[in-house]
């Protein structure tokens, strides 16, 4: 894989594909990108999985924090690593030790770890560097649009609707109580008449 | 069709638009809305600390303008773009993220006149110093380098002569200096050069001119080519420093390869106010999608008149880097390959008079202060558009006092060639 130019093909796969992330670095401060990211893709129906040792006993948006990937204690198919550069290899080795191993190794924008990816292509994962899942999913969405990004998408179908369907709500305000339409009124004197 | 890149022209008709989704409406609907409700609270908070991509007030974003933000930013190569009220208020805002009183940008010499006002003079009251450079002496930007200096600013087609800029050259010097170049593309539009794949960090329009191309409506742009890196050193503490008025956030830490789009909404926008409306948005998007049809018309037309001219009696020189022999023929050549654009000067023999007399005996081009329409345009810049500049400055803008500025349109150029004919004989 071409760490420097990934095809969208490629990343759009990995987004539709994992349901579960397991995010290493994830911060409760919400001014932080980690949390931003864990709240965006939290509310895109992903499970979200916060890990970090200097928050266990605590929760992230309703999820408990875990200290390591041991911890989390059940198949995961995403990580998703908000740590520094030199951070990264310690967490991949621990990655490729669960059973069964993750899908996807992903490091954020600005993570790169050369020595890394190759460790975990050649267990047979995919690997994606340097890149925001959360701007990924914005842009191949074209949610992102919105904030006019180039999505480097086009598409002549009709977008779903933003949120969870469109289902019209019955609870509008009523305009009425009494004879206020005059189809009423005429309605009333035709009946007056007869 | 899978990853496959589009062309030029399906880009213009296409990008950053798809069928509305409530709707079904096929063109872009005009969001004629202030104000945009929120799902709930908590998505409220959300938007508010830029944790959502959503909108909340036109004055930061709207579904319409939002369309003409993608489809700019997919023709220019860029990441993202910011659209504003006019091309005055994309360099206000584009340097608002850049300079703290006292800091410096580099500007060349040859560009809009209403651009060396407000470098000159509006932006003195902000405390930002503009040093001017000539775009024919690369040295001169290296030398007007300093420790304060925090962007280079160019014209990628210099108004009103239609000079051509030496883009990579002056990109390597903004390299070289660690700051980022900013190319007003106006002039030329994407159709004719791509500044960003001549090494432009920041590009910006008045969509005012050949993108809306219909006369009809003011805007400006803001194109990121998400090329520049903020957070290297302490020059752009917009960009890389915690934000206050976002509770700490680093806006490129947390936008990466768009902040710089991103600053100028949340904090440039946000704050200094100048949006564009979204029916006019929707009137420069209507310009955009033929685009490609109407530059090659104007050039093709330009063309026909500079040689129509070059060879009339009455006149004593051509300015359009289309021709072979002008000096920026080679330039031209080399950045807009497709043609030199639409807008050129040119001088009489019969200096200032014969100049004036031109402009009123003219019936089909219209004597006003605006370029990059469908009509045919004329103007004389020392007494309007250059007016404030002394005749020094005059003369290094490409506006002396014998200049005519020519903006040609896509009427029939045989037309044209006879309403200037006639008028040089009256």
């Amino acid at each position: 894989m071409n760490h420097d130019a990934y095809p969208d093909s490629y990343i759009r796969e990995i987004l539709n594909g994992v349901k579960s992330i397991a995010m290493v670095g994830a911060s409760p401060v919400n001014v932080r990108p980690s949390y931003f990211a864990f709240k965006y893709l939290a509310q895109r129906g992903y499970d979200m999985i916060p890990v970090n040792p200097g928050h266990v006993g605590k929760n992230l948006l309703d999820k408990p924090f875990v200290a390591s990937l041991a911890d989390i204690g059940r198949p995961v198919d995403m990580i998703d690593i908000f740590r520094n550069s030199s951070h990264i290899m310690p967490v991949v080795e621990e990655a490729l030790r669960l059973d069964p191993p993750p899908k996807v190794i992903w490091m954020q924008l600005g993570a790169r770890d050369e020595a890394a990816a190759a460790r975990a292509e050649a267990a047979g994962l995919k690997v994606v560097m340097n890149r925001c899942p959360k701007i990924e999913y914005g842009r191949l969405s074209s949610e992102i649009s919105w904030m006019g990004v180039n999505s480097r998408t086009l598409s002549s179908k009709r977008a779903p609707v933003p949120t969870q369907g469109m289902r019209l709500s019955l609870n509008r305000t009523s305009v009425g109580g009494g004879e206020t339409a005059a189809s009423d009124r005429a309605a009333k004197n035709r009946n007056d008449a007869t | 069709m899978n990853d496959r890149l589009p062309g030029f022209a399906t880009l213009a008709v296409h990008a950053g638009a798809q069928p509305d989704p409530t709707t079904g409406a096929r063109v872009t609907p005009i969001y004629q809305t202030t104000s945009f409700v929120f799902n709930d609270s908590d998505h409220a908070a959300s938007l508010f600390g830029l944790q959502a991509f959503g909108n909340i007030y036109t004055r930061i974003t709207n579904p319409t303008t939002a369309v003409l933000e993608e489809r700019v930013a997919a023709l220019e190569g860029g990441t993202a773009a910011v659209a504003v009220a006019s091309g005055h208020a994309a360099q206000v805002v584009v340097l608002q993220q850049l300079l703290m009183p006292g800091d410096e940008f580099i500007a060349a010499r040859k560009l809009y006149g209403g651009s060396i006002n407000q470098f000159t003079h509006a932006f003195k009251s902000f405390g930002w110093n503009v040093v001017w450079a000539d775009p024919d002496d690369i040295g001169s930007f290296e030398r007007a380098v300093t420790p304060r200096t925090r962007a280079i600013f160019i014209e990628s087609i210099a108004n009103p002569a239609g000079s051509i800029t030496d883009i990579e050259a002056i990109a390597a010097v903004a390299g070289k200096a660690g700051v980022p170049l900013i190319v007003d593309n106006t002039l030329a539009t994407p159709y004719l050069i791509r500044p960003i794949d001549h090494g432009a960090d920041i590009v910006v329009h008045s969509l005012t001119k050949f993108l809306g191309g219909h006369g009809n409506s003011l805007g400006g742009i803001i194109v990121d080519a998400g090329t520049f890196d903020w957070s290297r050193d302490n020059k752009y503490p917009m960009l890389s420093e915690p934000r206050p008025e976002y509770h700490g956030v680093k806006i490129q830490e947390t936008f990466g390869n768009f902040a710089f789009a991103i600053a100028c909404r949340v904090l440039g926008l946000r704050d200094l106010g100048p949006a564009i409306s979204p029916f006019n948005s929707f009137l420069i998007l209507t310009g955009i999608e033929t685009l490609p049809l109407r530059m090659a018309k104007h050039c093709d037309n330009a063309k026909a008149i500079a040689e129509f001219l070059s060879g009339h009696a009455a006149v004593a020189a051509v300015n359009y880097s289309g021709l072979a022999g002008n000096p920026y023929n080679n330039l031209a050549r080399k950045y807009a390959p497709k043609g030199a654009g639409a807008v050129f000067t040119f001088s009489l023999k019969g200096g200032y008079e014969a100049g004036v007399s031109l402009v009123s005996n003219l019936k089909l081009f219209s004597h006003l202060a605006n370029v990059g329409d469908t009509r045919s345009l004329v103007i004389h810049p020392a007494s309007t558009t250059h007016s404030q500049l002394d005749d020094a400055a005059k003369a290094r803008s490409g506006a002396a006092p014998d200049v005519v500025r020519l903006s040609i349109g896509i009427e029939d150029k045989e037309d044209l060639i006879a309403d200037l004919e006639q008028a040089l004989e009256g």
